[in-house]
Protein backbone atom coordinates (compact mmCIF):
# COMPACT_ATOMS: atom_id res chain seq x y z
CA UNK A 1 0.00 0.00 0.00
CA UNK A 2 1.38 3.70 -1.09
CA UNK A 3 2.08 5.77 1.74
CA UNK A 4 -1.02 7.98 2.60
CA UNK A 5 -0.54 11.29 2.25
CA UNK A 6 -1.06 13.38 5.56
CA UNK A 7 -3.40 16.34 3.31
CA UNK A 8 -5.78 13.94 2.31
CA UNK A 9 -8.79 13.95 4.88
CA UNK A 10 -10.84 11.06 2.64
CA UNK A 11 -9.10 8.14 1.14
CA UNK A 12 -11.52 5.84 -1.07
CA UNK A 13 -9.42 2.73 -2.30
CA UNK A 14 -11.06 0.05 -4.26
CA UNK A 15 -14.37 0.19 -3.06
CA UNK A 16 -16.65 -2.81 -3.71
CA UNK A 17 -20.23 -2.78 -2.70
CA UNK A 18 -23.14 -5.41 -3.69
CA UNK A 19 -26.78 -5.52 -2.66
CA UNK A 20 -27.12 -9.68 -2.92
CA UNK A 21 -25.84 -10.20 -6.46
CA UNK A 22 -26.72 -6.59 -7.68
CA UNK A 23 -22.96 -4.72 -7.89
CA UNK A 24 -23.41 -1.36 -6.90
CA UNK A 25 -19.73 0.13 -6.55
CA UNK A 26 -16.89 -1.45 -8.93
CA UNK A 27 -13.87 -0.68 -7.87
CA UNK A 28 -14.18 2.76 -6.66
CA UNK A 29 -11.28 4.74 -5.69
CA UNK A 30 -10.46 8.47 -5.15
CA UNK A 31 -9.32 10.75 -2.32
CA UNK A 32 -10.41 14.28 -0.66
CA UNK A 33 -7.66 16.57 0.39
CA UNK A 34 -8.63 18.86 3.46
CA UNK A 35 -9.77 21.91 2.92
CA UNK A 36 -11.20 21.30 -0.54
CA UNK A 37 -14.56 20.32 -2.20
CA UNK A 38 -15.04 17.16 -4.18
CA UNK A 39 -18.19 16.51 -6.20
CA UNK A 40 -19.52 12.86 -7.19
CA UNK A 41 -20.98 13.63 -10.74
CA UNK A 42 -23.44 11.41 -11.79
CA UNK A 43 -27.08 10.19 -12.93
CA UNK A 44 -29.62 8.62 -10.51
CA UNK A 45 -28.63 4.99 -9.38
CA UNK A 46 -25.30 5.55 -10.17
CA UNK A 47 -24.11 5.03 -6.54
CA UNK A 48 -23.34 8.20 -5.42
CA UNK A 49 -25.79 7.67 -2.26
CA UNK A 50 -24.35 4.10 -1.59
CA UNK A 51 -20.86 5.84 -1.40
CA UNK A 52 -22.11 8.61 0.59
CA UNK A 53 -23.65 6.20 2.82
CA UNK A 54 -20.49 4.14 3.13
CA UNK A 55 -18.15 7.04 4.03
CA UNK A 56 -20.61 8.40 6.71
CA UNK A 57 -20.86 4.43 8.19
CA UNK A 58 -24.41 4.12 7.78
CA UNK A 59 -23.54 0.48 5.23
CA UNK A 60 -21.17 -1.95 5.21
CA UNK A 61 -19.25 -2.66 1.88
CA UNK A 62 -18.07 -5.57 0.71
CA UNK A 63 -14.04 -4.95 -0.21
CA UNK A 64 -11.77 -1.78 -0.48
CA UNK A 65 -10.54 0.07 2.85
CA UNK A 66 -12.61 3.59 3.46
CA UNK A 67 -10.64 5.96 5.69
CA UNK A 68 -11.91 9.39 7.10
CA UNK A 69 -9.87 11.94 8.81
CA UNK A 70 -7.39 9.09 9.25
CA UNK A 71 -9.86 6.52 11.10
CA UNK A 72 -10.95 3.60 9.19
CA UNK A 73 -14.66 2.87 8.61
CA UNK A 74 -14.92 0.12 8.99
CA UNK A 75 -13.63 -0.60 12.49
CA UNK A 76 -13.25 2.94 14.31
CA UNK A 77 -17.19 4.12 13.48
CA UNK A 78 -17.27 5.99 16.52
CA UNK A 79 -14.53 8.17 15.56
CA UNK A 80 -15.11 8.64 12.16
CA UNK A 81 -19.00 9.99 13.25
CA UNK A 82 -17.74 12.44 16.02
CA UNK A 83 -15.88 14.00 12.97
CA UNK A 84 -18.53 14.30 10.32
CA UNK A 85 -21.98 15.62 9.58
CA UNK A 86 -24.20 14.43 6.89
CA UNK A 87 -26.83 16.57 5.04
CA UNK A 88 -28.99 15.72 1.98
CA UNK A 89 -31.68 12.92 0.73
CA UNK A 90 -29.94 10.25 3.05
CA UNK A 91 -30.41 12.19 6.36
CA UNK A 92 -33.17 13.83 7.88
CA UNK A 93 -34.63 16.44 10.49
CA UNK A 94 -37.31 15.29 12.88
CA UNK A 95 -40.61 17.59 11.77
CA UNK A 96 -42.36 17.49 14.80
CA UNK A 97 -39.54 19.16 16.66
CA UNK A 98 -38.86 22.63 15.84
CA UNK A 99 -35.67 24.18 14.43
CA UNK A 100 -34.13 24.98 17.69
CA UNK A 101 -35.00 21.48 19.00
CA UNK A 102 -33.72 19.88 16.15
CA UNK A 103 -30.30 21.30 16.33
CA UNK A 104 -30.11 21.52 20.22
CA UNK A 105 -30.98 17.77 20.04
CA UNK A 106 -28.72 17.03 17.33
CA UNK A 107 -25.57 19.07 19.35
CA UNK A 108 -26.02 17.16 22.59
CA UNK A 109 -25.89 14.21 20.28
CA UNK A 110 -22.51 14.95 19.01
CA UNK A 111 -21.43 15.17 22.90
CA UNK A 112 -21.92 18.74 22.85
CA UNK A 113 -22.65 20.22 26.30
CA UNK A 114 -25.98 21.78 26.72
CA UNK A 115 -24.70 25.58 26.84
CA UNK A 116 -22.11 24.55 23.94
CA UNK A 117 -25.19 23.28 21.96
CA UNK A 118 -27.68 25.96 23.03
CA UNK A 119 -25.35 28.42 21.91
CA UNK A 120 -24.23 27.14 18.75
CA UNK A 121 -27.82 26.44 17.36
CA UNK A 122 -28.50 30.57 18.29
CA UNK A 123 -25.30 30.97 16.43
CA UNK A 124 -26.53 28.78 13.20
CA UNK A 125 -30.03 30.08 13.13
CA UNK A 126 -28.54 33.37 12.86
CA UNK A 127 -26.53 32.78 9.50
CA UNK A 128 -28.74 30.38 7.97
CA UNK A 129 -31.90 32.89 8.24
CA UNK A 130 -33.87 30.59 10.35
CA UNK A 131 -34.53 32.86 13.76
CA UNK A 132 -37.64 33.68 12.74
CA UNK A 133 -39.17 30.11 12.41
CA UNK A 134 -36.71 28.74 15.20
CA UNK A 135 -39.19 28.29 17.26
CA UNK A 136 -41.76 26.39 14.50
CA UNK A 137 -42.19 22.89 14.21
CA UNK A 138 -40.34 21.93 11.10
CA UNK A 139 -42.68 20.20 9.33
CA UNK A 140 -44.27 23.67 8.63
CA UNK A 141 -41.26 25.01 6.95
CA UNK A 142 -40.82 25.17 3.25
CA UNK A 143 -38.16 23.36 1.10
CA UNK A 144 -35.58 25.73 0.73
CA UNK A 145 -36.02 26.22 4.78
CA UNK A 146 -35.88 22.47 5.38
CA UNK A 147 -32.58 21.78 3.54
CA UNK A 148 -30.88 25.15 5.47
CA UNK A 149 -32.20 23.34 8.68
CA UNK A 150 -30.84 20.12 7.59
CA UNK A 151 -27.62 21.41 6.45
CA UNK A 152 -27.50 23.78 9.55
CA UNK A 153 -27.87 20.57 12.04
CA UNK A 154 -25.08 18.90 9.96
CA UNK A 155 -22.83 21.73 11.47
CA UNK A 156 -23.57 22.23 14.89
CA UNK A 157 -20.76 20.51 16.35
CA UNK A 158 -18.68 22.16 13.55
CA UNK A 159 -17.12 18.88 12.12
CA UNK A 160 -14.08 19.28 10.11
CA UNK A 161 -15.94 16.92 7.68
CA UNK A 162 -19.24 17.69 6.02
CA UNK A 163 -21.36 15.03 2.99
CA UNK A 164 -23.60 16.73 1.13
CA UNK A 165 -25.88 14.14 -0.90
CA UNK A 166 -27.78 16.45 -3.19
CA UNK A 167 -28.47 18.61 -0.97
CA UNK A 168 -30.40 21.36 -3.62
CA UNK A 169 -32.63 18.27 -5.55
CA UNK A 170 -36.13 19.80 -5.70
CA UNK A 171 -35.34 23.50 -4.59
CA UNK A 172 -36.54 25.96 -6.82
CA UNK A 173 -33.48 28.12 -8.36
CA UNK A 174 -33.64 30.67 -5.68
CA UNK A 175 -33.65 28.45 -2.71
CA UNK A 176 -30.67 26.81 -4.98
CA UNK A 177 -28.48 29.41 -4.93
CA UNK A 178 -28.93 30.62 -1.10
CA UNK A 179 -27.85 26.76 -0.64
CA UNK A 180 -24.68 27.11 -2.95
CA UNK A 181 -23.71 30.52 -0.65
CA UNK A 182 -24.02 28.49 2.64
CA UNK A 183 -22.08 25.44 1.19
CA UNK A 184 -19.58 28.53 -0.08
CA UNK A 185 -19.39 30.01 3.08
CA UNK A 186 -18.46 26.58 4.49
CA UNK A 187 -15.44 26.00 2.68
CA UNK A 188 -14.39 29.10 3.11
CA UNK A 189 -13.83 28.05 6.47
CA UNK A 190 -11.89 25.29 5.53
CA UNK A 191 -14.28 22.59 5.97
CA UNK A 192 -13.34 18.99 3.47
CA UNK A 193 -16.99 18.57 1.86
CA UNK A 194 -17.44 15.67 -0.56
CA UNK A 195 -20.72 16.73 -2.61
CA UNK A 196 -22.92 14.54 -4.79
CA UNK A 197 -24.81 15.81 -7.42
CA UNK A 198 -26.88 15.32 -10.58
CA UNK A 199 -26.60 19.10 -11.80
CA UNK A 200 -23.68 19.98 -13.72
CA UNK A 201 -24.01 23.45 -13.00
CA UNK A 202 -23.81 22.92 -9.01
CA UNK A 203 -20.05 20.54 -9.27
CA UNK A 204 -18.83 23.76 -11.78
CA UNK A 205 -20.19 26.21 -9.84
CA UNK A 206 -18.31 24.57 -6.12
CA UNK A 207 -15.94 21.90 -6.48
CA UNK A 208 -12.20 21.96 -6.81
CA UNK A 209 -12.76 18.53 -8.41
CA UNK A 210 -14.70 16.36 -10.02
CA UNK A 211 -15.41 12.68 -9.86
CA UNK A 212 -17.53 11.57 -12.87
CA UNK A 213 -19.41 8.22 -11.86
CA UNK A 214 -21.89 6.16 -13.82
CA UNK A 215 -22.76 2.45 -13.46
CA UNK A 216 -20.93 2.56 -10.14
CA UNK A 217 -17.57 3.62 -11.20
CA UNK A 218 -15.14 6.15 -12.01
CA UNK A 219 -15.53 7.26 -15.75
CA UNK A 220 -13.56 10.63 -15.40
CA UNK A 221 -11.64 12.74 -12.94
CA UNK A 222 -10.46 16.26 -12.76
CA UNK A 223 -11.26 19.84 -12.27
CA UNK A 224 -13.87 21.38 -13.95
CA UNK A 225 -11.99 23.05 -16.44
CA UNK A 226 -10.12 19.84 -17.15
CA UNK A 227 -13.17 17.72 -17.88
CA UNK A 228 -14.41 20.23 -20.38
CA UNK A 229 -10.79 20.50 -22.48
CA UNK A 230 -11.39 16.78 -22.83
CA UNK A 231 -14.62 17.19 -24.54
CA UNK A 232 -13.46 20.26 -26.87
CA UNK A 233 -12.33 23.54 -27.41
CA UNK A 234 -14.15 26.61 -27.21
CA UNK A 235 -16.16 27.33 -30.70
CA UNK A 236 -17.00 30.80 -32.03
CA UNK A 237 -20.31 30.62 -33.93
CA UNK A 238 -20.91 33.18 -36.68
CA UNK A 239 -24.23 33.82 -38.17
CA UNK A 240 -25.03 35.59 -41.67
CA UNK A 241 -27.31 37.10 -43.45
CA UNK A 242 -27.85 35.60 -46.75
CA UNK A 243 -25.64 32.51 -48.68
CA UNK A 244 -23.69 35.49 -50.48
CA UNK A 245 -22.30 36.72 -47.09
CA UNK A 246 -22.00 33.36 -46.03
CA UNK A 247 -19.78 32.18 -48.86
CA UNK A 248 -17.50 34.99 -48.72
CA UNK A 249 -16.85 34.46 -44.70
CA UNK A 250 -16.31 30.88 -45.50
CA UNK A 251 -13.42 31.91 -48.18
CA UNK A 252 -12.03 34.24 -46.14
CA UNK A 253 -11.82 32.14 -42.98
CA UNK A 254 -10.57 29.00 -44.84
CA UNK A 255 -10.66 25.59 -43.77
CA UNK A 256 -11.16 26.37 -39.78
CA UNK A 257 -14.63 27.32 -40.19
CA UNK A 258 -17.01 24.32 -41.04
CA UNK A 259 -20.62 24.87 -41.86
CA UNK A 260 -23.68 24.36 -39.20
CA UNK A 261 -26.85 23.47 -39.30
CA UNK A 262 -28.35 25.20 -42.30
CA UNK A 263 -28.85 28.53 -41.36
CA UNK A 264 -26.09 30.79 -42.20
CA UNK A 265 -24.15 29.74 -39.76
CA UNK A 266 -20.13 29.13 -39.74
CA UNK A 267 -18.35 27.13 -36.54
CA UNK A 268 -14.64 28.39 -35.93
CA UNK A 269 -12.70 26.52 -32.91
CA UNK A 270 -10.60 28.72 -30.93
CA UNK A 271 -7.58 28.51 -28.33
CA UNK A 272 -7.50 31.73 -26.72
CA UNK A 273 -10.80 33.50 -27.15
CA UNK A 274 -9.67 36.73 -26.86
CA UNK A 275 -6.93 36.59 -29.34
CA UNK A 276 -8.48 34.80 -31.87
CA UNK A 277 -12.18 36.09 -31.52
CA UNK A 278 -10.43 39.36 -32.42
CA UNK A 279 -8.46 38.38 -35.44
CA UNK A 280 -11.51 37.02 -36.85
CA UNK A 281 -13.55 39.69 -36.86
CA UNK A 282 -10.92 42.08 -37.61
CA UNK A 283 -10.43 39.63 -40.99
CA UNK A 284 -14.17 39.95 -41.61
CA UNK A 285 -14.36 44.01 -41.41
CA UNK A 286 -11.73 44.22 -43.80
CA UNK A 287 -13.57 42.95 -46.24
CA UNK A 288 -16.68 44.48 -45.53
CA UNK A 289 -18.60 41.12 -44.55
CA UNK A 290 -21.76 42.01 -42.09
CA UNK A 291 -22.16 39.86 -39.62
CA UNK A 292 -26.04 38.87 -38.46
CA UNK A 293 -24.71 37.48 -34.87
CA UNK A 294 -21.78 35.50 -32.81
CA UNK A 295 -21.58 33.59 -29.83
CA UNK A 296 -18.80 32.10 -28.06
CA UNK A 297 -19.70 27.97 -27.16
CA UNK A 298 -17.68 26.81 -24.56
CA UNK A 299 -17.72 23.25 -23.52
CA UNK A 300 -20.29 22.53 -20.78
CA UNK A 301 -20.11 19.74 -17.70
CA UNK A 302 -23.46 18.64 -19.60
CA UNK A 303 -21.66 17.84 -22.90
CA UNK A 304 -18.67 16.41 -20.81
CA UNK A 305 -21.30 14.34 -18.62
CA UNK A 306 -22.93 13.21 -22.05
CA UNK A 307 -20.20 11.98 -23.80
CA UNK A 308 -18.66 10.38 -20.95
CA UNK A 309 -22.04 8.42 -20.35
CA UNK A 310 -22.56 7.41 -24.10
CA UNK A 311 -25.87 9.36 -23.11
CA UNK A 312 -25.64 11.80 -25.84
CA UNK A 313 -28.20 10.57 -28.75
CA UNK A 314 -30.77 9.54 -26.02
CA UNK A 315 -30.56 12.95 -24.27
CA UNK A 316 -30.74 14.89 -27.74
CA UNK A 317 -33.74 12.54 -28.78
CA UNK A 318 -35.56 13.62 -25.31
CA UNK A 319 -34.63 17.49 -26.23
CA UNK A 320 -36.43 17.89 -29.67
CA UNK A 321 -39.29 16.16 -28.37
CA UNK B 1 -17.09 30.99 14.15
CA UNK B 2 -18.06 33.04 17.47
CA UNK B 3 -18.98 29.97 19.89
CA UNK B 4 -16.67 28.11 21.45
CA UNK B 5 -17.23 24.84 21.25
CA UNK B 6 -17.46 22.47 24.75
CA UNK B 7 -17.80 18.93 24.57
CA UNK B 8 -18.79 16.17 27.30
CA UNK B 9 -15.91 13.87 28.49
CA UNK B 10 -18.34 11.55 29.99
CA UNK B 11 -17.58 7.62 30.30
CA UNK B 12 -19.32 5.65 27.72
CA UNK B 13 -22.10 4.55 29.72
CA UNK B 14 -23.31 7.66 31.17
CA UNK B 15 -23.22 9.06 27.62
CA UNK B 16 -25.87 6.40 26.55
CA UNK B 17 -27.79 7.59 29.25
CA UNK B 18 -27.64 10.80 27.92
CA UNK B 19 -28.74 9.62 24.51
CA UNK B 20 -31.88 8.02 26.04
CA UNK B 21 -33.10 10.74 27.71
CA UNK B 22 -32.38 12.97 24.57
CA UNK B 23 -34.58 10.24 22.51
CA UNK B 24 -37.45 10.47 25.60
CA UNK B 25 -37.40 13.94 25.52
CA UNK B 26 -37.89 14.05 21.69
CA UNK B 27 -40.33 11.19 21.58
CA UNK B 28 -42.27 12.43 24.48
CA UNK B 29 -42.66 16.06 22.86
CA UNK B 30 -43.96 13.92 19.65
CA UNK B 31 -46.53 12.52 22.07
CA UNK B 32 -47.52 16.68 23.13
CA UNK B 33 -47.50 17.61 19.38
CA UNK B 34 -49.55 14.86 17.91
CA UNK B 35 -53.18 16.61 18.80
CA UNK B 36 -54.75 13.79 17.10
CA UNK B 37 -52.79 10.73 18.93
CA UNK B 38 -53.21 12.58 22.16
CA UNK B 39 -57.17 13.44 22.26
CA UNK B 40 -57.08 9.72 21.59
CA UNK B 41 -55.47 8.98 24.25
CA UNK B 42 -57.77 10.69 26.46
CA UNK B 43 -60.88 10.08 25.18
CA UNK B 44 -60.92 6.37 23.86
CA UNK B 45 -60.69 5.36 27.48
CA UNK B 46 -63.17 7.14 28.30
CA UNK B 47 -65.84 5.83 25.37
CA UNK B 48 -64.63 2.42 26.17
CA UNK B 49 -65.47 2.45 29.63
CA UNK B 50 -68.59 4.03 29.43
CA UNK B 51 -69.98 1.65 26.45
CA UNK B 52 -68.90 -1.53 27.97
CA UNK B 53 -70.21 -1.02 30.96
CA UNK B 54 -73.15 0.17 29.68
CA UNK B 55 -73.93 -2.24 26.85
CA UNK B 56 -72.53 -5.55 28.63
CA UNK B 57 -72.86 -4.21 32.01
CA UNK B 58 -76.35 -5.22 32.53
CA UNK B 59 -76.25 -9.08 30.98
CA UNK B 60 -72.86 -9.72 32.39
CA UNK B 61 -73.51 -9.14 35.40
CA UNK B 62 -75.58 -11.77 36.12
CA UNK B 63 -72.55 -14.37 35.88
CA UNK B 64 -70.47 -12.34 38.08
CA UNK B 65 -70.34 -13.72 41.83
CA UNK B 66 -72.72 -11.69 44.41
CA UNK B 67 -70.92 -8.14 45.01
CA UNK B 68 -69.30 -7.32 42.34
CA UNK B 69 -70.70 -5.09 40.22
CA UNK B 70 -69.51 -5.00 36.66
CA UNK B 71 -67.91 -1.74 36.21
CA UNK B 72 -65.61 -2.96 39.23
CA UNK B 73 -65.02 -6.18 37.38
CA UNK B 74 -64.41 -4.45 33.98
CA UNK B 75 -61.78 -1.56 35.50
CA UNK B 76 -58.90 -4.38 35.22
CA UNK B 77 -59.94 -5.74 31.92
CA UNK B 78 -60.17 -2.51 30.38
CA UNK B 79 -56.93 -0.49 31.76
CA UNK B 80 -55.28 -3.35 30.34
CA UNK B 81 -56.73 -3.35 27.19
CA UNK B 82 -56.18 0.09 26.78
CA UNK B 83 -52.57 -0.23 27.69
CA UNK B 84 -52.04 -3.08 25.19
CA UNK B 85 -54.02 -0.87 22.45
CA UNK B 86 -52.25 1.87 23.76
CA UNK B 87 -48.10 0.48 23.17
CA UNK B 88 -48.91 -0.38 19.47
CA UNK B 89 -48.01 3.65 19.17
CA UNK B 90 -44.72 2.84 19.60
CA UNK B 91 -44.81 0.43 16.89
CA UNK B 92 -45.88 3.42 14.77
CA UNK B 93 -43.22 5.71 15.78
CA UNK B 94 -40.92 3.17 15.07
CA UNK B 95 -42.20 2.56 11.98
CA UNK B 96 -42.11 6.25 10.91
CA UNK B 97 -38.56 7.00 11.99
CA UNK B 98 -37.25 4.19 9.84
CA UNK B 99 -39.33 5.56 6.89
CA UNK B 100 -38.62 8.90 7.63
CA UNK B 101 -34.61 8.89 7.03
CA UNK B 102 -33.91 10.42 10.46
CA UNK B 103 -32.90 6.73 11.83
CA UNK B 104 -29.81 7.60 8.92
CA UNK B 105 -29.06 10.83 10.52
CA UNK B 106 -28.94 9.45 14.38
CA UNK B 107 -26.99 6.30 13.01
CA UNK B 108 -24.56 8.87 11.10
CA UNK B 109 -23.61 10.41 14.68
CA UNK B 110 -21.50 9.46 17.72
CA UNK B 111 -24.63 7.81 19.65
CA UNK B 112 -25.96 4.50 21.16
CA UNK B 113 -28.15 2.97 18.63
CA UNK B 114 -30.53 1.26 21.46
CA UNK B 115 -31.66 4.74 22.33
CA UNK B 116 -34.44 5.46 19.42
CA UNK B 117 -35.74 2.75 20.88
CA UNK B 118 -35.32 3.19 24.48
CA UNK B 119 -36.99 6.96 23.65
CA UNK B 120 -40.03 5.67 21.99
CA UNK B 121 -40.86 2.80 24.86
CA UNK B 122 -40.37 4.85 27.57
CA UNK B 123 -42.18 7.35 26.27
CA UNK B 124 -45.41 5.27 25.78
CA UNK B 125 -45.17 4.83 29.06
CA UNK B 126 -46.04 8.09 29.87
CA UNK B 127 -48.70 8.72 27.19
CA UNK B 128 -50.05 5.20 28.78
CA UNK B 129 -50.21 6.49 32.13
CA UNK B 130 -52.31 9.64 31.30
CA UNK B 131 -54.74 6.77 29.98
CA UNK B 132 -54.53 5.27 32.77
CA UNK B 133 -55.37 7.97 34.85
CA UNK B 134 -58.29 9.59 32.79
CA UNK B 135 -59.47 5.75 33.30
CA UNK B 136 -59.74 5.84 36.96
CA UNK B 137 -60.96 8.60 37.53
CA UNK B 138 -64.04 8.44 34.96
CA UNK B 139 -64.35 5.14 36.91
CA UNK B 140 -64.58 6.62 40.07
CA UNK B 141 -67.08 9.00 38.69
CA UNK B 142 -69.31 6.11 37.18
CA UNK B 143 -69.17 4.39 40.69
CA UNK B 144 -66.38 2.58 40.89
CA UNK B 145 -65.12 1.77 44.41
CA UNK B 146 -61.64 -0.57 45.14
CA UNK B 147 -60.83 -2.08 47.90
CA UNK B 148 -56.99 -2.05 47.80
CA UNK B 149 -54.86 -0.14 50.07
CA UNK B 150 -51.57 1.70 49.34
CA UNK B 151 -49.66 -1.36 49.13
CA UNK B 152 -52.07 -3.04 46.83
CA UNK B 153 -51.85 0.39 44.76
CA UNK B 154 -48.18 0.22 44.78
CA UNK B 155 -48.43 -3.41 43.26
CA UNK B 156 -50.72 -2.36 40.40
CA UNK B 157 -48.76 0.68 39.78
CA UNK B 158 -45.81 -1.82 39.46
CA UNK B 159 -47.69 -4.26 37.55
CA UNK B 160 -48.94 -2.13 35.11
CA UNK B 161 -45.70 -0.52 34.23
CA UNK B 162 -44.26 -3.83 33.79
CA UNK B 163 -47.09 -4.71 31.68
CA UNK B 164 -46.72 -1.98 29.63
CA UNK B 165 -43.15 -2.02 29.04
CA UNK B 166 -43.66 -5.13 27.55
CA UNK B 167 -45.72 -4.64 25.45
CA UNK B 168 -44.19 -1.59 24.09
CA UNK B 169 -40.87 -3.49 23.46
CA UNK B 170 -42.92 -6.12 21.31
CA UNK B 171 -44.73 -3.05 19.32
CA UNK B 172 -40.76 -2.37 19.22
CA UNK B 173 -40.36 -5.51 17.08
CA UNK B 174 -43.83 -5.02 15.07
CA UNK B 175 -42.16 -1.65 13.94
CA UNK B 176 -39.13 -2.76 13.34
CA UNK B 177 -40.50 -5.71 11.12
CA UNK B 178 -42.90 -3.40 9.04
CA UNK B 179 -42.61 -2.22 6.14
CA UNK B 180 -45.20 0.80 6.50
CA UNK B 181 -47.67 2.47 8.55
CA UNK B 182 -50.59 0.54 7.36
CA UNK B 183 -48.74 -2.56 7.68
CA UNK B 184 -47.85 -1.60 11.55
CA UNK B 185 -51.53 -1.03 12.09
CA UNK B 186 -53.22 -4.58 11.15
CA UNK B 187 -50.25 -6.37 12.45
CA UNK B 188 -50.96 -4.76 15.89
CA UNK B 189 -54.35 -5.29 15.57
CA UNK B 190 -54.42 -9.02 14.74
CA UNK B 191 -52.14 -9.80 17.63
CA UNK B 192 -53.39 -7.59 20.39
CA UNK B 193 -56.84 -7.91 19.84
CA UNK B 194 -57.26 -11.62 20.04
CA UNK B 195 -54.63 -11.60 22.89
CA UNK B 196 -57.02 -9.22 25.08
CA UNK B 197 -60.43 -10.52 23.64
CA UNK B 198 -59.84 -13.84 24.30
CA UNK B 199 -58.96 -12.87 28.12
CA UNK B 200 -60.88 -12.36 31.38
CA UNK B 201 -61.15 -8.83 30.32
CA UNK B 202 -64.52 -8.25 29.94
CA UNK B 203 -66.15 -11.48 30.39
CA UNK B 204 -65.73 -14.31 33.26
CA UNK B 205 -63.78 -17.01 31.30
CA UNK B 206 -66.45 -19.93 32.38
CA UNK B 207 -69.10 -19.36 29.82
CA UNK B 208 -66.24 -20.09 27.28
CA UNK B 209 -65.84 -23.49 25.41
CA UNK B 210 -63.21 -25.72 26.60
CA UNK B 211 -59.85 -24.72 24.10
CA UNK B 212 -60.87 -21.03 24.03
CA UNK B 213 -61.22 -20.98 28.05
CA UNK B 214 -57.74 -22.71 28.14
CA UNK B 215 -55.90 -20.32 26.34
CA UNK B 216 -57.71 -17.38 27.94
CA UNK B 217 -56.99 -19.10 31.03
CA UNK B 218 -53.29 -19.15 31.10
CA UNK B 219 -52.35 -16.49 28.47
CA UNK B 220 -50.82 -14.03 29.99
CA UNK B 221 -53.00 -11.03 29.72
CA UNK B 222 -55.20 -12.70 32.05
CA UNK B 223 -52.98 -13.46 34.75
CA UNK B 224 -52.11 -9.58 34.41
CA UNK B 225 -56.18 -8.79 34.37
CA UNK B 226 -56.75 -11.28 37.12
CA UNK B 227 -54.13 -10.14 39.17
CA UNK B 228 -55.20 -6.25 38.60
CA UNK B 229 -58.68 -7.19 39.52
CA UNK B 230 -57.86 -9.21 42.54
CA UNK B 231 -55.30 -6.58 44.36
CA UNK B 232 -58.66 -3.83 43.14
CA UNK B 233 -61.45 -5.76 44.53
CA UNK B 234 -59.39 -7.52 47.72
CA UNK B 235 -60.35 -11.20 46.53
CA UNK B 236 -57.39 -13.94 46.53
CA UNK B 237 -54.96 -13.36 43.90
CA UNK B 238 -53.91 -16.56 43.59
CA UNK B 239 -50.68 -17.76 41.52
CA UNK B 240 -52.01 -14.67 39.03
CA UNK B 241 -49.13 -11.83 40.30
CA UNK B 242 -46.23 -14.36 39.97
CA UNK B 243 -47.31 -15.82 37.06
CA UNK B 244 -48.00 -11.82 35.38
CA UNK B 245 -44.99 -11.17 36.63
CA UNK B 246 -43.06 -14.29 35.33
CA UNK B 247 -44.50 -13.84 32.01
CA UNK B 248 -44.26 -10.04 31.76
CA UNK B 249 -40.47 -10.48 32.55
CA UNK B 250 -39.96 -13.43 30.60
CA UNK B 251 -41.21 -11.88 27.18
CA UNK B 252 -38.72 -8.49 28.15
CA UNK B 253 -35.87 -11.14 28.40
CA UNK B 254 -36.40 -12.22 24.67
CA UNK B 255 -38.42 -9.14 23.05
CA UNK B 256 -35.79 -6.27 24.27
CA UNK B 257 -32.34 -7.98 22.71
CA UNK B 258 -34.63 -9.13 19.31
CA UNK B 259 -35.74 -5.46 18.80
CA UNK B 260 -32.51 -4.24 19.60
CA UNK B 261 -31.11 -6.48 16.90
CA UNK B 262 -33.57 -6.21 14.05
CA UNK B 263 -33.24 -2.68 14.35
CA UNK B 264 -29.66 -2.35 13.51
CA UNK B 265 -30.17 -5.22 10.77
CA UNK B 266 -32.94 -2.92 9.31
CA UNK B 267 -30.53 -0.12 9.21
CA UNK B 268 -27.82 -1.25 7.99
CA UNK B 269 -28.89 -2.54 4.60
Amino acid sequence: MSEPDANDAIVVKGLRKSYKKLEVLKDVSFSVKRGTMLALLGPNGAGKSTTVKILSTLLPFNDGSVSVEGYDVATEADKVRSVIGLTGQSAAVDELLTGRENLVMMGRLYRLTKESAKARADELLEEFDLVKAADRPAKTYSGGMRRRLDLAVSLIAAPPIIFLDEPTTGLDPRSRIAMWESIRRLMERGTTILLTTQYLEEADQLADRIIVIDNGGVIAEGTAKELKSKVGKDRLELTFKNDKTLALAKAELGKAAAEVDNDHTLSVVIDDTNKDVKDILEKLSKKKIAIESLAVHKPTLDDVFLSLTGKKKQAEKAEEK
Amino acid sequence: MAVELQFDKKPKILQSLTDSLLMIQRSSRHILRNTDQLLGTFFQPIMFLVLFSAVFGGAISLALPDGIGYLDFLMAGIIVQTLAFGSTTTAIAVSNDLQKGIVDRFRSLPMSNLAVLNGHVISDIFRNGISTAVMIITGLIMGFRSHAGVIEWLYIVGLLLLFTLMFSWLAAIMGVLSKSVEAVQWLSFIIVFPLTFASSAFVPTEGMNKFLKAFAENQPVTHVIEAIRALMLGTPIGNHGWMAAAWCIGILIFAVPVATILFKRRTVS
